[in-house]
């Protein structure tokens, strides 16, 4: 049905629909979804900022001071679910809209009619979950893993949860379903899969993670509905369930997820790293099949989140071996990253500056993960706010900064207009400082034994709290920053060249910036010098 | 024309993607229900007595008369459950390898028929592959009718290989109310008898 749709107006003429319906609901350009994408990201992220806002600000005192404990757990559980589902994943997809079919010489996505649906279903999910903050019994507050029983005794929010995950669920579906189809069928002629731009297969890999392990995600939140309103037992041990069997399922699901969330990250810092190191990538094959060994591994070591649970000791050691392996290609990438700017002609503008902040801080994030993995040290850290640290680093350093630096790369090419040097590098800098104060202390507080999740503590942790707080509020201040440097380059940005970058290579830098409404209508002739990884003989 | 033609094609092969892709889709949905009988064949038969401590037989334990070891009783009902539910002894000092009998009572105080399950646990956990329940209780469902009360047997054995260190194990039992059944139950006897008589 949606299969039938190829861009059928518009295909011989190249001015853009007229009229908001018409151009931005209806839109089934890839440039415009892409678009809509980011837009409603950057929304996501100011709403979920503001829920941590309400966690942080409880928690800067000991003692209960603003809200109730109830209230605060929603707001845990809400940023949560925001962050990963609203903020974080759209974002990378947005990003895929914009930049896979001008990386790879196609005119647009495989399926348009079908990504119009993958975008707009979101708005509905998200109207479905932060409604859930109006309805009597409030908000789900069982954290964003939803564990049972505890998940499903709130009120009828459990119901709104479960079909906002499944509405998340068919967005990111169908979204993977076009990149794969673009990636694999859509491709300029010359474009081999080994020429491609590690950002292009970065998302081709966590397109295929995607839909292993959304369903999955789906079928555990089904049961999790039919257990509270159905009757069923799947959970419930006096029904002879086992609440234990959730966090099995969640978790086959979940960590995978953390892999969707930093794989196209990877890319983005693939692509940025030589552009301003003026030399290729180094390893380019290495760091692309870096990515699939990650991915592989990603769905066996799902057992590192439930040391605790009771495992015999076979499957704790099996854990943490399996999980202490996925550290070495990912310390083939980081190595790669940093043999790329070795000896290079290295020039610090923005982007650059937030992927090399993002190769030492996610580095950080994946020491942490290391000692994570330890099951004798995890029986200590889990639960507590060193877990809270390590997966802030890895997500906010990692997969936010990657995406903060891949918009101001990408800007020039999508708006025509270079944005201000150096008020990208104040949004950096203040960035850098402040997140750390931020998460650096939740590392010396979960050693110390605070656990996560609870609105109240004990005085021995109010110093690295407050500390906390502060860094949280610094980095309020980043989304205002980073929106007035956008609207200002929008509107008075000096005009860019089409490789805006000196450094830069790949097919996207040789349509003129702006890049016009349709690209690549007729597909172009591939130079080796204009790919980025042209040379493949390395 | 021969663009019409390549451009039949990319759309054919999308669509046969699109279909391979939902079919994987639809079969990791499978998957995550098929998990629940997984889950259970790996605990009862690969992890066997590892995490679970399965009615093994009695046979092949040889009593160990040089030792003791104390076992305490302990009996919880969850909230939801208006039964009163306790050990019969406190403790029992036993031998490990012989064959004993503890006592459990329950009682329904509510006004309608319960069905409760009991689930046990065994502390320390260290302890918990080496204590055997030959017949217990929580091994089927109870079903009280209004103010019926009932004495409940655990047969259990220790077995003469638990850890040195261990001299004191806790059984501990939580009643919860199996609330499907209970209500399977009710919709029974409603249907058994018509409401007006
Ligand atoms: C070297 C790589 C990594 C290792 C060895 C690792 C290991 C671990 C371990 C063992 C835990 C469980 C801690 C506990 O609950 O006690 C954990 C939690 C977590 N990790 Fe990682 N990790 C790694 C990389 C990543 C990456 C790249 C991400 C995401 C981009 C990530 C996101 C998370 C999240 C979100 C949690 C917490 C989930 C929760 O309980 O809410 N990790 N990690
Ligand atoms: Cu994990």
């Amino acid at each position: 049905m949606t299969t039938h749709a190829t861009a059928h107006h518009d295909d011989h003429h190249d001015d853009k629909p007229h009229g908001f319906l018409h151009r931005w609901v209806y839109s089934t350009n890839h440039k415009d979804i892409g678009t809509l994408y980011l837009i409603f990201s950057f929304i996501m992220v100011c709403i979920g900022a503001a829920f941590s806002g309400v966690i942080r600000t409880e928690l800067m005192k000991p003692g209960l001071q603003f809200v109730q404990p109830y209230f605060f757990n929603e707001m845990t559980t809400m940023h949560g679910l925001v962050m990963i589902f609203g903020a974080i994943m759209p974002s990378f997809v947005g990003l895929a809209n914009w930049m896979i079919p001008m990386m790879i010489g196609a005119p647009d996505m495989a399926l348009p009619r079908m990504n119009n649906w993958s975008f707009w279903i979101l708005p509905f999910a998200f109207c479905l979950l932060l409604g859930t903050l109006f309805v009597p019994g409030g908000a789900p507050a069982g954290g964003w893993t939803m564990y049972p029983p505890l998940s499903i005794q709130g009120g009828d929010s459990v119901a709104m949860m479960v079909f906002a995950i499944h509405l998340m669920g068919i967005s990111s579906i169908m979204g993977s379903i076009n990149i794969i189809a673009t990636i694999l069928n859509m491709r300029a002629p010359g474009m081999d899969l080994l020429k491609m731009p590690v950002f292009v297969w970065s998302w081709l890999i966590t397109a295929f993670l995607l839909i292993a392990v959304m369903p999955v995600l789906a079928g555990a939140v089904t049961m999790l509905l039919t257990d509270r309103y159905f009757g069923t037992s799947f959970f419930n041990a006096a029904g002879g369930g086992d609440p234990v069997m959730y966090q099995h399922i969640f978790w086959f699901f979940g960590h995978p997820e953390v892999y969707i969330m930093i794989l196209p990250a990877f890319g983005i810092i693939s692509e940025i790293v030589p552009t301003f190191s003026r030399k290729p990538l180094f390893g380019y094959q290495a760091m692309v099949y870096a990515l699939a060994s990650i991915a592989f591994l990603s769905f066996i070591v799902w057992g590192h989140h439930m040391f605790t649970v009771g495992m015999p000791l076979g499957g704790e050691l099996y854990f943490m071996f399996a999980t202490m392996l996925i550290a070495i290609p990912t310390g083939v990438k980081v190595f790669n990253w940093v043999s790329t700017m070795w000896g290079g002609s290295l020039t610090f503008e923005a982007p650059m500056l937030w992927a090399i902040a993002f190769i030492v801080l996610f580095t950080i994030g994946g020491f942490s993960g290391v000692m994570l993995a330890l099951v004798p040290a995890d029986f200590q850290y889990q639960d507590t706010y060193f877990v809270v640290a390590h997966f802030h680093y890895v997500l906010v350093t990692g997969a936010l900064f990657a995406i903060i630096g891949a918009i101001y790369y990408w800007w020039p090419k999508w708006t025509g207009r270079m944005y201000n040097e150096t008020w990208a590098k104040v949004h950096f800098w203040w960035s850098a400082v402040f997140v750390n104060v931020l998460f650096f202390p939740q590392h010396f507080l979960g050693l110390a034994g605070m656990p996560r999740r609870i609105p109240d503590y004990n005085v021995a942790f109010a110093d690295w709290n407050f500390v906390s707080t502060i860094g949280a509020y610094g980095m309020y201040l980043t989304p205002f920053m980073f929106f007035f440097i956008l609207w200002h380059s929008k509107k008075h940005g000096a005009p860019a060249a089409a490789r805006a970058w000196e450094g830069a290579h790949g097919l996207e830098w040789t349509v003129p910036s702006p890049a016009p409404f349709h690209t690549f209508s007729t597909p172009p002739v591939i130079r080796d010098e204009d790919l980025a990884h042209g040379d493949v003989s390395h | 024309m021969a663009d019409d033609r390549a451009a039949g094609d990319a759309i054919q092969r999308n669509q046969r993607l699109l279909t391979r892709a939902l079919l994987v889709c639809g079969a990791m949905f499978l998957f995550g229900f098929a998990c629940v009988p997984l889950y259970r064949i790996a605990c009862e038969h690969v992890f066997r007595n590892k995490i679970y401590n399965t009615a093994d037989s009695a046979k092949g334990f040889s009593v160990d008369e040089s030792r003791w070891v104390t076992v305490q009783f302990v009996g919880n009902v969850n909230s939801q459950l208006d039964w009163s539910f306790a050990p019969e002894q406190v403790t029992m000092r036993v031998h490990p390898g012989a064959v004993n009998d503890a006592w459990y009572d329950a009682a329904n105080k509510a006004q309608t028929a319960i069905v409760g399950n009991a689930v046990p646990s065994i502390a320390p956990s260290q302890g918990s592959p080496y204590f055997n329940k030959i017949e217990c209780f929580c091994f089927t469902e109870q079903v009280l009718k209004p103010g019926e009360s009932r004495r409940m047997p655990v047969k259990f054995v220790v077995d003469p290989k638990l850890p040195k260190t261990i001299d004191t194990l806790t059984l501990s039992y939580t009643f919860y109310n199996n609330r499907p059944a209970t209500k399977k139950l009710a919709d029974h006897t409603q249907a058994a008898q018509p409401p007006n008589s």
